[in-house]
């Protein structure tokens, strides 16, 4: 049994103009084995809070707590962060030219699991997890994420999950770029990822098209750098109904 | 002039557009004869990035030879080597020295080196030269030149190692359908300055791959240029270098296309740490009125590792004819990519693991290209010791 606790986090993204606030006051705890969904509308900061918690170095904390069992997560540097259980499925994943992606997986699961997996099983596991996202086999021999289309790009997002087995996963609009079909084989894959593990789960989108795939038991409407609004899965229903509108005004005031 | 944007804040800014350089590459004067070049100040279009100080007096005529260079040689069983003195008539034939130093070079050297690869014949193993410099403190000039006669193939790789200051020319001379794959390594001790002209000439249908590896040195300048005697002739122009700091590395190209239904492809990246290091790139490629159907592209890409590293890199293509199949050209210099950074470390791997990776990674697609085992595991072990020596 694990908690993510984000306690008042306020965050700035750092441009070349300077510090902009994002992050308004963020309050959020998600136990393992509960699928939180953070819903809200474009620059909300939804993906800064991510960011912020994966500790990217564009992002600055600038008040406020992100715990992982009573850990401080922020003074953890970026990979500390991962090996310690965090995982973020990218909305942007990176291309890495020339780092082929069996090679990046297979040095990401050694860093994680802190030994190199023996190689017949390791092949195996991989194989098994692209079987299951529908991914070919010849994805391996290329590069990361290069020249892949959206739907494939977050495919991969969710192999790495499955095969670095985090105890918290942010999957930031995850089902951005995917359609009818691949939505569904992604979210069988994370359902199944749940299932099997005990994992708490942040899930980041502006559609609740999503939560009819996979079924959250926190909704969380996120406007202006914070959480405005939480309940059960019936605020999606509301949200998908009424829209934003009614979420951004306050947040405005 | 297109001068592509070397800011290292710009992360990969592309520069592809198609312009004219303020003077023709095709006015460019050429001449076998040191004393018909004037005295380079500094400030010519082909000399403003280099430290001319730097240079030892090879550009001035102050330098006269006091050392010598030496050859070791593992020739394939096909390939002939003969040293020829100045007079051999097939010597020259390649191209003229188009800078001072390659005249002065050109006019001091007293024996040459010539290899070659008889007619229709492939060479069934790799040829090597390898010249240590001649020593420190000591000024050589050479000459060497690769000959593949009609239809014949080989792999030669050049190999300049040692200390000392060092200028030469070098020719490969293609035959008609011939083949060849060069690779000239420029591994230096860090005393080291080497200036070296080097003329591609391709025969009707031939096909050079000339690779320029450069890693050591204090200052290299490595100037080749190619052109072709016939249609049909295929030029794969690959270079990799890597600069420590205060070390000088320049890589000059120019391909000229006079000739109808010719083909080349240049692609250099460069890596560059520490205080001072410095490269510099460029790529002048020339499609006369006459070279219909050509077909080129050149691509250069520098990876600034540290603080106090600059790369210049200046692509220049210029078009006499509408009647081409294709031509792009494309520079960027990125610093490290921070992006890439985070997303691997996003995954667990610690920083130095994650900056290995994407390193190797820049250099992986010209690594492939590379088909001579022994010089790319050579490399990558290069490449491996630079990434040891900053600790990444
Ligand atoms: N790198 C950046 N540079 C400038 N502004 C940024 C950057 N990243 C995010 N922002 C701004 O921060 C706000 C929140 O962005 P983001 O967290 O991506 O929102 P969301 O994921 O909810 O769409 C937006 O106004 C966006 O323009
Ligand atoms: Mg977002």
């Amino acid at each position: 049994m694990a908690t993510l606790e984000i306690k008042d986090l306020h965050a700035d993204v750092v441009t070349d103009e300077g510090n902009k606030p994002i992050l308004n006051g963020v309050n959020l705890t998600i136990r393992s084995g509960e699928t939180h969904a953070i819903m809200g509308p474009n620059g909300s900061g939804k993906s800064t809070l991510s960011y912020a918690i994966a500790g990217h170095p564009k992002y600055e904390v600038t008040s406020g707590e992100v715990l992982l069992d009573g850990e401080n997560v922020l003074e953890m540097s970026v990979d500390e962060r991962a090996r310690a259980g965090l995982f973020l499925a990218m909305q942007y994943p990176v291309e890495v030219p020339g780092v082929s992606m069996s090679n990046f997986l297979r040095s990401a699961a050694t860093a994680v699991r802190g030994e190199a997996p023996k190689l017949r099983h390791w092949v195996k596991e991989v194989k098994d997890e692209m079987g299951q996202l529908e991914i070919s086999p010849e994805f391996a021999e290329r590069s990361v994420n290069e020249g892949f289309s959206g739907g494939e790009k977050k495919r991969h997002e969710i192999l790495q999950m499955a095969l670095l087995k985090p105890k918290f996963a942010i999957l930031d609009e995850t089902d951005s770029g995917l359609d009818v079909d691949a939505l569904r084989t992604v979210s069988s894959a994370v359902n199944e990822y749940k299932s099997n593990n005990e994992v708490g789960v942040m899930l980041i989108t502006h559609y609740s098209r999503l939560l009819k795939h996979i079924e959250p038991d926190f909704v969380h409407v996120f406007a202006g750098g914070k959480v405005v609004q939480s309940g059960g899965k019936e605020l999606a229903d509301e949200l998908e109904a009424d829209g934003y509108v009614k979420f951004t005004t306050e947040a405005a005031v | 002039m297109t001068v592509a944007d070397n800011t290292a804040a710009a992360n990969v800014a592309e520069a592809a557009e198609v312009t004219i350089p303020a003077a023709s590459r095709a006015e460019r004067f050429a001449s076998y004869d040191v004393e018909a070049f004037e005295v380079p100040g500094g400030r010519e279009e082909n000399w403003r990035f280099t430290p001319m100080k730097r240079l030892r007096g090879l550009h001035d005529g102050s330098a006269p030879a006091t050392g010598e260079a030496e050859l070791e040689l593992e020739t394939a069983p096909e390939v002939r080597v003969e040293t020829v003195g100045r007079d051999d008539q097939r010597l020259g034939q390649a191209g003229v020295p188009s800078d001072r130093i390659s005249a002065q070079a050109y006019s001091s050297f007293e024996k040459a080196t010539l290899v070659t690869v008889p007619a229709e014949t492939k060479a069934s193993a790799r040829t090597l030269v390898r010249l240590h410099g001649p020593g420190e403190g000591k000024t050589a000039y050479g000459h060497v030149q690769l000959r593949a006669e009609q239809f014949g193939e080989a792999t030669v790789v050049l190999d300049h190692v040692g200390s000392g200051t060092y200028a030469d020319n070098i020719e490969f001379v293609l035959g008609d359908g011939a083949q060849l794959t060069v690779v000239s390594v420029q591994d230096w001790a860090d005393d080291a300055v080497h200036v070296s002209e080097q003329h591609l000439k391709l025969g009707k249908d031939s096909r050079l791959k000339h690779i320029v590896v450069t890693l050591g040195g204090d200052l290299v300048r490595v100037s080749p240029t190619a052109t072709f005697a016939g249609p049909g002739g295929d030029v794969e122009m690959l270079g990799l270098h890597f600069a420590d700091s205060g070390q000088h590395q320049e890589h000059r190209l120019f391909v000229d296309h006079a000739v109808p239904h010719c083909k080349s492809n240049v692609l250099y990246k460069g890596a560059l740490q520490g205080d001072g290091a410095h490269s510099v790139w460029i790529g002048d490629v020339l499609i006369r009125a006459a070279a219909e159907a050509t077909e080129t592209f050149e691509l250069n890409r520098n990876l600034v590792l540290t603080e106090g590293a600059r790369a210049d890199s200046v692509p220049n293509l210029e078009i006499e004819t509408g009647e081409i199949s294709g031509a792009g050209h494309a520079s960027a210099t990125g610093r490290f990519d921070d992006e890439q950074l985070f997303y691997l470390q996003a995954r667990g791997l610690p920083e130095e693991e994650a900056r290995r990776l994407v390193v190797r990674g820049f250099f992986h697609e010209i690594l492939m290209k590379i088909e001579v085992p022994e010089v790319r595991e050579r490399l990558e072990a290069a490449i491996e010791a630079e990434l040891e020596a900053i600790g990444v």
